[in-house]
């Protein structure tokens, strides 16, 4: 069942990444670009994390930890900049 | 022992959080974690006055019941991206007074709201009393609103005695 | 027993697989900026959240006990709430929407502070 079922999963997420990019060419204003690109880290991490599954690699794990953490970090200072003008303050 | 451990949730947090990390539990690893467990809510303690006080064991009952909840609502959400015609999606902006004497307790409340699919908390009051919640579909917000209260704020008051 | 757990790990990454989907989905469907903030919480929560969870369980069958998954899922759940708030705040600040009174006499964190006419 596995052998169907990460396939699957994969071509979901890959999918996805795909309607993202879409989105992010057709995106009305800078926010939805912001917030699709944050949608984009998930949809990698996602897939990263499967790769490895499949793959049976224990490093990829870790690749989608630290995914996670700039892609949270990026949206977060995206937004900022955004609403101040700047970063740090 | 409430001195070594001014934060016991934190000490803990911090203790599994390490060899979470660190991906083992030899004794090297078992010691630095005990140490950070030990001397990082000592160092930080001067910067985190007024700690809650906090009951563990309904914490992790709270947090499977949302677990339980986010379940649920994402059904209905997918339901609703799927089936309903976008131009009958109808989105409010509600206002949800909160009565929690906490920081803490509020910005668990609000992760929460935004957490379970279908509603989002955009804004706090300044004199933390109220929360802004944006609510996907609904016909009915108030109904909403006291859903909220009576499933979370009343579980998280008395969590946080 | 294993057959149990491969079926139970195929479910999860199945509908983790098709709540992602869906959560794309509905950034397209959507129509208002608003409406769109709300699909991404979905993937997240569940869709990424079962895929990390099943990709966890494999890489125990296969020897390669790695705990990082429980972590990222962690990480994840802590973090979605927080960037939501920024991105509905700067919604605010970009398409001023009409807002509900906050129903006590304080202002909304965001609301530019009223007028001091005193000097």
């Amino acid at each position: 069942m596995l052998g169907y079922a990460l396939p699957f999963a994969i071509a979901c997420f890959a999918l996805a990444l795909l309607l993202n990019l879409w989105r992010l060419a057709t995106a009305p204003t800078v926010l939805d670009r912001i917030l699709v690109v944050d949608t984009m880290v998930i949809n990698m991490l996602a897939l990263i994390v499967l790769y490895g599954a499949q793959s049976r690699s224990a490093i990829s794990m870790d690749i989608g930890m630290l995914f996670a953490m700039t892609g949270y970090f990026g949206t977060v200072a995206f937004c900022k900049f955004y609403l101040r003008g700047r970063i740090v303050e | 022992m409430r001195r070594l451990f001014p934060h016991p949730l934190l000490s803990f947090m911090l203790f599994i959080g390490w060899l979470l990390l660190a991906n083992s539990a030899n004794l090297n690893n078992l010691i630095l974690a005990t140490l950070l467990a030990i001397l990082v809510p000592l160092a930080t303690q001067p910067w985190w006055p007024g700690r809650p006080r906090i009951h563990s064991m309904r914490l992790i009952g709270y947090v499977i019941f949302v677990l339980g909840d986010i379940l649920c609502a994402n059904v209905e959400i997918a339901a609703i991206i799927l089936f309903m015609p976008a131009r009958k999606i109808a989105s409010v902006w509600i206002t949800v007074p909160v009565d929690l004497p906490d920081p803490e307790a509020m910005a668990l409340l609000a992760a929460t709201i935004t957490l379970t699919p279908g509603t989002l908390t955009a804004e706090f009051s300044t004199d933390n009393k109220a929360l802004l919640v944006h609510v996907l579909h609904t016909r009915n917000p108030d109904a909403v609103r006291d859903a909220i209260k009576s499933r979370y704020e009343s579980r998280l008051k008395r969590i946080f005695m | 027993m294993n057959v149990v757990i491969d079926l139970v790990i195929s479910g999860v990454l199945a509908v983790g697989g098709l709540f992602g989907l869906i959560g794309s989905f509905g950034m397209l469907k959507l129509r208002e900026p608003m409406q769109r903030l709300h699909a991404p919480t979905e993937a997240t929560t569940v869709g990424v959240g079962a895929i990390l969870i099943a990709a966890t369980v494999i890489g125990w069958q296969n020897g390669i006990a790695n705990w990082h998954g429980v972590l990222i899922t962690i990480f994840l759940l802590v973090t979605a709430p927080m960037s939501a708030l920024m991105l509905a705040k700067a919604h605010r600040h970009l398409a001023q929407p009409k807002l509900p009174d906050t129903g006590t006499d304080a202002q909304w964190a965001s609301d530019p502070p009223p007028r001091d006419d005193s000097d």
